[in-house]
């Protein structure tokens, strides 16, 4: 049964260079000396580690755990010893480094317990949430978000569609393809297993065109499946993108400011399907995943099966990289993926692909020209925007304006500057747009909290100040009625005083409630018409 | 090894500015040629006058401006406009309406507002316009088609009055020139004359349109097709205005088709396919959203046929398209497309 497609707009046609690391079977790579792991893998909080540096781990050992609600876990991915927890250079774009517990492997590669859950259709589904969250699962697709939020269906009782994105539409990039092909009945035991935690009435599976192979094997896994259906999308880029992925298969756009969940639609990549069916029918949490290495300074692109923490100079070295030759080295594809500092970080849950490019892959590009307003961004951008008109003020540090063009629908795709006539390096004024006003919103509540902080100073002083002046002003009244009965208390005794005067104020209240009560004949403590 | 590291995207589609560029020259290579076969060489002495002036004009903006001469010489970007405007000009123009032409395009409608990308208005259209104004004469002296020709000039002799301003002997310019076909309709129903009467009796005028003319606006449609084809430019713009100025003419001839041309007449006559596909799309100074380059191609084929019919000018594209670049911003701020994720309001 063909599955009925939509379009989104724009989007750009990058040569695939998807050939080069199809050709051998997936593999395991090698276990290296030292696994360097990353309390932070995954957006949300930083994990928590839960080992000592000497500490003995077993393969699947939580060694750090969750720390508040988007979060996830760090299990060891080998056996060994916990060598430092300290800061290490981590895949970032900045090149910064950060918390990683580093384990010295011991070449056994020794499991710890692996838990026999059941049949998972006899668990409730929040209970079912709870072990893949245990499991440190995140999106595979490369942002990491924590996999157990996406399999909430929240307020709903059930969702629409559960979508698999098997789309890897970025150039080079071949791990979910591989799987696809050598894992299908693995794949669908994950999508079951999601489900049944979501409720889901019926799952698409996307494959794009160039995946001949995989969109085959998908359909014949499937053939005895009912409610999953695999949807054959022309290749175009970014489709593999959530929003734009969800607009070609059900038509629908989810809001601007909300999630998918809001039309009904929940989405997984195809990788993380793989990772729930290990961590539920298997007892394995998230300890490695599939990593293309590719590139024309790679000598044997491949796809293997890498355990996170394995340093990426370990993967190139076996695959062949010869590194003289490599014009720069990305984490991710071409159009999205950013350059590394160091070839010493390690493989992390969102390492979708080691890209060492030529410089012929990767020109380097030429100065940029002005902008001649052609309109090739906006023909190509895949949300809508004008690239042309946020460029222009971004460029001019107008920030407001550029919030009215919508800056943070921006996607950072790619595909305006992959056209750009003028080369002009437009994502990068975006992000650019996008720190500065982070930077201002940052500084705003910085200025306003100062500003309520001086407030509420203000105001106490002030306070303190009348209060003071009215204890004066009654100090004195009191200590000229004072002098007439009492000895007048020595000048500047003020606490004394002020003792004085609310003895002073206690008894005449006292004297004031006696006589009322006196007067209306009633017992204290009563309420007022109590008595008739 | 130290690490190079730019930020994303890595890869280009290898479309540049000179791509573009030259892929509107090559467009227009079948409407040169049209022209050269059908009024002679003139055109050909224009183009390469305005390119040699064109360049040496930018190249001199841009040392005063200090600004890098290679890429801004190779982008092609003034070769264009050079082009452009020496299509504009008659066959038969003498050399220094060409340097004027092109040094007020260059200078004031381009350098003076910034260089490329920055300025408001057409450049060729500029210098267009600022010779119609001050050189009404030079500029509306045309050669006729060669095959209407009585005395058809050889290249020598062009070439000799583009620099010397000599005619072969016993020649004058009136006798090597004549009235366009635009000109001649619209003294003709000046004169109270019937447009049927006018077209049918006069060899100035072929099968669809003027003689010769017809064929030159094909040529243009021909190489303006392709360059929508290859996604330079994009079609709504040549689509609005050439459709806007059919409507209108359209209407015009159903009321009144005595004194208002037909349709066909005014798509295939004067600038209308050159400045349509090749003019107006001009990016820097045309609106650019979809929505926006609609309206902004309607605003110029209703402004052409309104100047053309009832304005002082026989022909009206450069003047519609100026006009219209005034608006292009403000069409922009207004037609913001809807994005993505965004509710329609």
């Amino acid at each position: 049964m063909s599955v009925r497609l939509w379009r989104f707009n724009g989007g750009v046609h990058p040569p695939q260079h998807k050939a080069e690391s199809t050709t051998e079977a997936l593999r395991a790579a090698r276990l290296p000396k030292r696994l360097i792991l990353p309390l932070h893998q995954h957006i949300g909080e930083a994990a928590e580690p839960v080992v000592n540096i000497g500490d003995t781990v077993l393969k699947g050992q939580l060694i750090a755990r969750a720390k508040g609600y988007v979060s996830a876990a760090v299990h060891a991915p080998s056996s060994g010893t916990v060598s430092d927890i300290g800061d290490y250079p981590v895949p970032h774009p900045s090149g910064m480094s950060a918390s990683c517990i580093v384990i010295q492997t011991d070449g056994e590669d020794r499991w710890g317990e692996r838990p026999d859950y059941g049949d998972y259709t006899q668990i409730d589904p929040s209970h079912l949430r709870n072990m893949i969250r245990d499991a440190g699962i995140v999106g595979l697709g490369g942002a990491g978000f924590p996999s157990f939020i996406k399999l909430n269906p929240g307020s709903r009782k059930h969702i629409d569609t559960l979508i698999l994105n098997g789309v890897e539409c970025e150039p080079y990039i071949t791990c979910d393809d591989m799987l696809m092909r050598e894992r299908p009945r693995e794949i669908i035991a994950g999508i079951r297993i999601m489900q049944h935690a979501l409720h889901a009435r019926e799952c698409l599976i996307a494959v794009e065109d160039n995946k001949p192979a995989a969109y085959r094997i998908m359909c014949e896994a499937i053939a005895k499946e009912a409610g999953i259906r695999v949807a054959l999308c022309p290749t175009i880029y970014p489709q593999g993108s959530e929003k734009q992925l969800i607009k070609v298969l059900t038509g629908k756009e989810s809001p601007s400011n909300g999630l998918p969940i809001d039309i009904g639609v929940v989405l997984h990549n195809v990788g993380t399907a793989y990772a729930v069916h290990r961590a539920i029918q298997h007892g394995e949490p998230l300890i490695s995943r599939t990593v293309t290495v590719t590139g024309g300074a790679v000598a044997q692109p491949r796809n293997v099966d890498v355990l996170f923490g394995t340093p990426v100079i370990d993967l190139l070295d076996e695959c062949g990289a010869d590194l003289g030759q490599a014009d720069r080295l990305l984490m991710g594809g071409p159009m999205m993926g950013f350059a590394l500092h160091s070839m010493n970080v390690p493989v992390i849950k969102t390492t979708n692909c080691v890209l060492a490019t030529t410089p012929a892959q990767t020109p380097a590009p030429r100065d940029a020209l002005p902008c001649i307003r052609c309109g090739a961004c906006m023909d190509a951008c895949p949300v809508h925007l004008l690239p042309q008109q946020l460029y222009w003020h971004a460029h001019a540090k107008e920030f407001d304006k550029t919030q009215t063009y919508n800056l943070f629908d921006c996607i950072e795709c790619g595909c305006c500057a992959y056209v750009c006539p003028s080369q002009i390096p437009l994502v990068q004024y975006y992000r650019y747009a996008k720190a500065e006003i982070w930077a201002q919103e940052r500084d705003k509540e910085k200025a306003d909290l100062a500003r309520k902080r001086h407030d509420f100073r203000q105001e106490r002083i002030e306070r303190e100040k009348a209060e003071r002046a009215a204890r004066l002003h009654k100090k004195k009244t009191e200590t000229v009625t004072a002098d007439k009965t009492e000895a007048k208390p020595s000048a500047g005794d003020e606490p004394k005083a002020a003792i004085l005067a609310a003895i002073e104020r206690a008894k005449a209240k006292r004297e004031a409630a006696a006589t009322a009560a006196e007067s209306s004949e009633e017992k204290p403590g009563q309420p007022p018409d109590g008595g008739t | 090894m130290p690490l190079h590291t730019p930020t994303s995207p890595h890869i280009h589609s290898g479309i540049t500015v000179t791509t573009v560029m030259l892929r509107v020259l090559l467009a227009l290579v079948p409407g040169i040629a049209a022209y050269i076969w059908l009024f002679g060489t003139g055109v050909l002495i224009n183009i390469v006058l305005a390119m040699v002036f064109a360049l040496g004009a930018e190249a001199v903006m841009l040392k005063l401006r200090g600004r890098p001469l290679l890429p801004f010489l190779t982008d092609g970007s003034v070769v264009v406009t050079a082009v452009l405007f020496a299509l504009t000009l008659p066959p038969l123009a003498p050399w220094w309406l060409s340097f004027l032409g092109i040094l007020f395009a260059v200078v004031i409608g381009k350098h003076l507002f910034g260089g490329l990308g920055h300025n408001p208005f057409n450049p060729a259209m500029l210098g267009y316009v600022m010779l119609l104004i001050s050189f009404p004469r030079e500029m509306t002296m045309w050669a006729p088609p060669l095959s209407l020709a009585t005395h058809p000039l050889a290249f020598a002799d062009t070439l000799a009055y583009v620099f010397l301003g000599h005619l072969p002997d016993a020649l004058s310019l009136d006798a090597v020139t004549m009235a366009t076909p635009l000109d001649h309709v619209k003294t003709e129903v000046s004169r109270s004359h019937e447009i049927s009467a006018v077209m049918s009796g006069s060899p100035l005028f072929g099968t669809l349109a003027g003689t010769g003319w017809e064929w030159l606006g094909l040529a243009y449609l021909a190489g303006g097709l392709w360059l929508i084809k290859k996604r330079i430019i994009g079609w709504q713009i040549p689509a609005a205005m050439l459709g806007a100025l059919a409507l209108m003419a359209a209407i015009f001839y159903a009321v009144d088709n005595a004194r208002y041309a037909s349709p066909l007449f005014h798509l295939l006559s004067g600038g209308a396919l050159l400045g349509a596909f090749f003019i107006a799309t001009d990016p820097v100074t045309a609106a650019t959203t979809p929505r926006g380059r609609l309206y902004y191609g309607a605003g110029i084929g209703v402004l052409v046929y309104v100047i053309r019919t009832w304005g002082g000018y026989p022909d009206a594209v450069a003047f519609a398209v100026l006009l219209m670049n005034i608006a292009a911003p403000t069409i922009d701020h207004y037609t913001q497309p809807r994005v993505f994720g965004h509710r329609k309001d």
